[in-house]
């Protein structure tokens, strides 16, 4: 038994060739991907954990101050948001093709439907950094150097706060994803997947979905508070 | 026959050399590289409840200055909790024995733990750096404004290095929730299970839910702290007290963390060593699912005295006395699995008479906080201090040491000495009685935690604290002592020393680099102790 | 030896008694529970002791009733303390109608007491025998947290809104008081003594204090801050009318109702613009750093003695001590 090492190599050989891909602790592929799978599913679970302390934050302020919450917002830039937005949803297209033609077995497709999916996922964070930059300009950055001229300022100011928490963390995923969205690139590119194994392109478009779904909810949470009523006047 | 030798090729001496070590994704090695550092973090945190003890034997508070006294509490809070109660089972004995137990090769992500060793030593540093560059003093629930306004220490590199080992502590949850779910042996259903994998995937669920929170929450806190960002500032008209709700929402189920591995120790070593079933096997396995998604629903028990209404506060004490019931149910199985068992008095056992000691005392005082006319005087107090401490210490420390006496032959293949093991069990029971029961009168008379100096009628039962805090020191030393010692000269254990079930003891101690030289097949549930032929040595 | 070690706090209050009794009985009743289950371990582990560790035990899994058994009557008793340590607790946070109050603030590391006709005592805090005593207070910088263990009783001290405590003292003497929130460097040094006093020395004592009432310090404030100028009586002004409006209900200009409590008086003066009574424009500025905590309270204490539109005496007046 304890000199059973070099036979244990042999005891799991079925035979076969194994996969490349395939880990030594697994027996097959399929175990291994369902494993990453489930892994990636129970990630996102604590993702949404995450950003829930900040909403459970978002929630209660908006009941206290539902006036300093439509006055914050209406500081927001709807159309920068909004085309935000839209660029968002159009990448969470070009990756869900991008794991079709991964599975599919199409290495070029594959390629470039990565590549334009980064290209969104970056132009989401420049518009991003724009809007950053204005609240700069205006002293909407909470802190010492706060100004804000209104009935509710001070409230005003911890909207912002968890404006600048919540966008400031899903940027933060944004620039996660697109650099694994990078390596993901990269391996596409050395014709590492095949119809029989693209379990990173999956995963990474779970993720890439998950991120998209966040600022989903983001965008109206933030943008658009009661925009309709104070439109009215 | 058992083997009398060490086997010649273990997980232990199939590479040499640091970097072996460093670079390994051996779930067994990396269960032993977490020993190290928590035994460090162990050793830190002893040492500062030291200072605390000390200064606490005379009234006046002359021993350190207020803050000093300040920051021992402080860092012993943070030191004990984050770094020692957290990953003690889960990432010590969890990874090191929990893949072994359902006969897997390894976890399921093998590099995904060695990151969260990595993750959790650079969060430890963070921590470490906060220490030497003179301490933090907020205590360790960190409770705005103090944190985010007004003190002058530290307080960002610890929240920094708490956000961090947060992230630790979600991918190791993560991380044996799919290898409980996909790596397990043929055979090995759910219900066939030791308890103990149990107890580590209710464990994994609370990990993965509620940290997060208290990783976003510091995260607030030291936004608001460092840049100035209003969350939790009253001058702004934010909320202190959300601080307190997010922070809790964690920090309660984090007590779960701690104790419902302990709680699963304790279910396998009683089998063990009654040589039978643990009675009602699965009423104990779905207590630990219970305790952990309705220790959810308890967190704001801790704020009863902090202006929440009085209705929600009925709602809160409501469910603190429901989830006390699938802890009393634990407790009455684990005492009807020892009737008409064979008992084996061997160290561990001593270790989980002990725990069942300990636990119940800290249980049962959960009672007293959990109702809210005799909270509203407890809160706060001594009271507090020893029911937590007789939860933490008396449980989860008594559980952890309960378990690793039982797997360290496993785990290092050689023997501890029985009768010093069990000496240290007594001491370190005797020890802890003697510390904190005084503190449940203490808090009864309205001594309020965190106090450096204290009026004169307290002492005596502070004296009395203290000498048991050094009883206490001297089991621990006594435990040091004797594992180093069989580290070198223990006796060979063999593969199953004390003919337990469970596929752990089928394999060579210490076990092969990928555990077992075929694929184990289970047949039968986790204790069949009784349909077993014990073989006469 | 054992003499010098004390067990059990001083009764003082009305409150005491309830609360001993509620820890009294919990004690036996997991007292029982502790004693039975550690007899059982001991007994079992000496009775099925196998020196050899060769033996089997007995082949039993489980038993459903002893299961649901242990499960239902831990509830069931459990359930009988959550309702007794419940009644407790809403006589410990339900004042009666009738209070002595006490304005409080804490802040680091010291409590400062306002009794209503102007005697103020930093960390001691004296109170009559036998009438029902509230002491409402809060925090000027970070939380803290009033108890008095003699009488049972404790709140936190949260900057930005009013906490309070009741008891009735029960019997003469000097009790502890402590800061029971962690509040950094001298928390343990936050502390004070409650002086129960006869209600005649009380009475003289107060009159020893000297100073203005709170009710005629608020109305100086009311003067000196310029409010007067808007909150006419008349209910013409800028702003509403105040007299009588304590404890009603307002309507907000966002059509939500409101009762005119200390919470929203003292919002009212540090964030006017908040809740805007239906009717005002957004007006008055904001009297932050202009009024201190211990300011709030005295024009709260003012706007309360106001008698309601049409009643001529104004009892602030009367209460001016000489």
């Amino acid at each position: 038994m304890p000199n059973g090492v070099g036979a244990h190599a042999d005891a799991h050989g079925h035979g076969h060739a194994h996969h490349p891909a395939l880990q030594h602790h697994f027996e097959t592929l399929e175990q291994q991907h369902e494993a990453s799978t489930l892994g990636m599913w129970v990630f996102l679970v604590t993702e949404v954990m995450f950003f829930g302390g900040l909403l459970m934050a978002y929630l209660l302020y908006r009941v206290w101050y539902p006036e300093a919450w439509s006055e914050g917002s209406l500081e927001l830039d709807i159309l920068l948001g909004g085309f935000n937005t839209v660029v968002l949803i159009g990448s969470s297209l070009t990756m869900a093709l991008a794991v079709r033609s991964a599975q599919t077995g199409m290495h070029k497709a594959t390629v470039r439907w990565l590549i334009l999916t980064i290209i969104l996922g970056l132009t989401f964070l420049v518009v991003k950094a724009f809007e950053y930059e204005h609240k700069w300009a205006l002293n909407h950055i909470p802190g010492p150097n706060f100004q804000f001229e209104g009935p509710h300022a001070r409230q005003v100011e911890i909207f912002l706060s968890l404006y600048f928490g919540l966008t400031g963390l899903h940027a933060l995923h944004m620039v996660v994803g697109v650099s694994i969205l990078g390596v993901i690139t990269w391996m596409a590119h050395k014709k590492r997947f095949s119809p029989e194994w693209s379990t990173p392109v999956e995963l990474s478009g779970l993720y890439w979905h998950f991120v998209d779904i966040v600022w989903i909810f983001l965008f109206p949470l933030l943008y658009l508070v009661d925009r309709a009523g104070q439109g009215g006047g | 026959m058992t083997t009398t030798v060490l086997p010649r090729v273990t997980y232990i001496n199939v590479k040499h050399g640091v970097a072996s070590w460093l670079l390994t994704k051996d779930h067994k090695r990396i269960g032993i590289m977490y020993m190290i550092v928590v035994s460090f973090a162990f050793l830190l945190g002893g040492l500062f409840a030291a200072g605390v003890r000390i200064e606490l034997t005379t009234p006046q508070g002359d021993f350190v200055s207020s803050d000093t006294y300040n920051r021992l509490f402080t860092m012993h809070g943070i030191f004990m909790v984050f770094f020692v109660l957290v990953p003690v089972v889960p990432a010590i004995l969890g990874n090191f024995v929990m893949p072994l137990m359902i006969g897997a090769k390894d976890v399921a992500f093998p590099k995904l733990n060695l990151m969260s060793w990595y993750v959790f030593v650079i969060g430890f540093c963070f921590t470490l750096y906060a220490l030497v560059s003179g301490g933090v003093d907020t205590g360790w629930t960190f409770y705005t404004p103090y944190s985010s306004n007004a003190s002058n220490t530290n307080v960002l590199p610890v929240g920094i290095g708490i956000f961090i080992t947060g992230f630790s502590s979600i991918l190791t949850g993560l991380n044996f929730m799919v290898t409980i779910h996909r790596m397990r042996a043929p055979g090995l259903t759910w219900f066939r299970l030791p308890l103990f994998v149990w107890a580590i995937y209710a464990t994994s669920l609370v990990m993965i839910l509620a940290t997060p929170v208290i990783a976003i929450t510091v995260g607030m806190m030291a936004l608001e702290r460092a840049l100035g960002f209003g969350i939790f500032d009253p001058r702004l008209g934010g909320d202190p007290v959300l601080f307190q709700h997010l922070f809790w929402f964690y920090s309660h189920p984090a007590v779960y963390i701690m104790i419902l591995p302990p709680m699963g120790i304790i279910s396998e070593v009683i089998a063990c060593f009654s040589r039978k079933n643990v009675f009602g096997y699965s009423f104990v396995a779905f207590s630990s699912l219970a305790i952990a998604i309705f220790g959810f629903l308890v967190w704001a028990h801790h704020l009863f005295v902090a202006g929440i209404s009085p209705y929600s506060a009925m709602v809160f004490s409501f469910l603190s006395f429901a989830v006390a019931i699938p802890s009393a149910v634990k407790v009455f199985n684990w005492t009807a699995t020892l009737y008409q068992g064979a008992i084996w008095w061997k160290a561990p056992m001593m270790w989980v008479f002990g725990f069942m000691g300990l636990f119940l005392i800290g249980g049962l005082t959960g009672i007293f906080l959990a109702s809210l006319g005799l909270d509203i005087h407890l809160h706060d107090t001594y009271f507090v201090v020893a029911h937590f401490h007789y939860i933490m210490v008396g449980g989860a420390i008594m559980g952890f040491f309960a378990g690793l006496h039982f797997w360290w032959p496993k785990m290092t293949g050689r023997m501890f000495s029985d009768s010093m093991a069990t000496l240290a069990a007594l001491l370190v029971f005797v020890g802890f009685n003697l510390t904190f029961f005084p503190q449940f009168i203490l808090g009864y008379l309205g001594m309020p935690r965190r106090y450096h100096a204290y009026s004169e009628e307290f002492q005596v039962l502070n004296v009395l604290s203290s000498a048991g805090a050094s009883i206490l020191g001297v089991g621990y030393a006594l435990i040091a002592s004797y594992l180093l010692y069989s580290l070198f000269r223990g006796a060979p254990a063999g593969a199953n020393p004390w003919l337990a079930t469970g596929l752990e003891w089928t394999t060579q101690s210490p076990p092969l680099p990928e555990n077992f030289a075929v694929q184990p097949v289970v047949n039968e549930g986790a204790y069949e102790y009784s349909k077993r032929e014990i073989k006469v040595a | 030896m054992l003499e010098g070690i004390p067990l059990f706090p001083e009764q003082a209050s009305n409150l005491a008694p309830e609360v001993d009794n509620l820890y009294f009985g919990i004690t036996a009743i997991t007292a029982f529970f502790a004693i039975l289950v550690v007899v059982l371990i001991i007994v079992f582990a000496i009775k099925y002791r196998d020196k050899t560790g060769q033996k089997v035990g007995a082949p039993i899994t489980g038993s459903i009733p002893l299961e649901v058994g242990w499960s239902i009557i831990p509830f069931i008793i459990s359930m009988g303390i959550f309702v007794w340590a419940t009644i407790v607790f809403f006589h410990l946070v339900r004042a009666p109608e009738q209070t002595l109050e006490i304005y409080s603030t804490g802040k680091r590391w010291m409590w400062r007491f306002q009794h209503l006709d102007g005697a103020s005592e930093i960390n001691t805090l004296h109170v009559p025998l036998g009438r029902p005593v509230k002491v409402i207070f809060t925090s000027e910088d970070v939380l803290h947290s009033l108890f008095i263990p003699a009488f049972r009783v404790k709140a936190d001290a949260i900057p930005g809104r009013y906490s309070s405590i009741w008891f009735t003292a029960t019997k003469t003497g000097e009790y502890h008081l402590f800061c029971t929130e962690y509040c950094g460097t001298k928390h343990s040094g936050m502390i004070g003594t409650v002086t129960v006093m006869e209600p005649g020395d009380y009475q003289s004592w107060l009159s020893g204090g000297g100073g203005m009432s709170m009710a005629s310090r608020g109305e100086q404030l009311f003067q000196q801050l310029g409010c007067v100028g808007c909150h006419l009586d008349n209910g013409s002004g800028r702003g509403p009318a105040l007299a009588g409006k304590y404890g009603m209900q307002e309507t907000l200009a966002n059509g939500t109702t409101v009762t005119v409590d200390d919470t929203y008086i003292r919002e009212s003066i540090l964030t006017p613009q908040m809740k805007l009574v239906a009717g005002y424009g957004p007006v008055m500025p904001t009297f932050q750093g202009l009024v201190n905590e211990e300011g709030v309270m005295s024009l709260i204490e003012y706007i309360k003695t106001l008698p309601p539109a049409g009643q001529a005496a104004a009892p602030a007046q009367a209460q001016v001590t000489p």
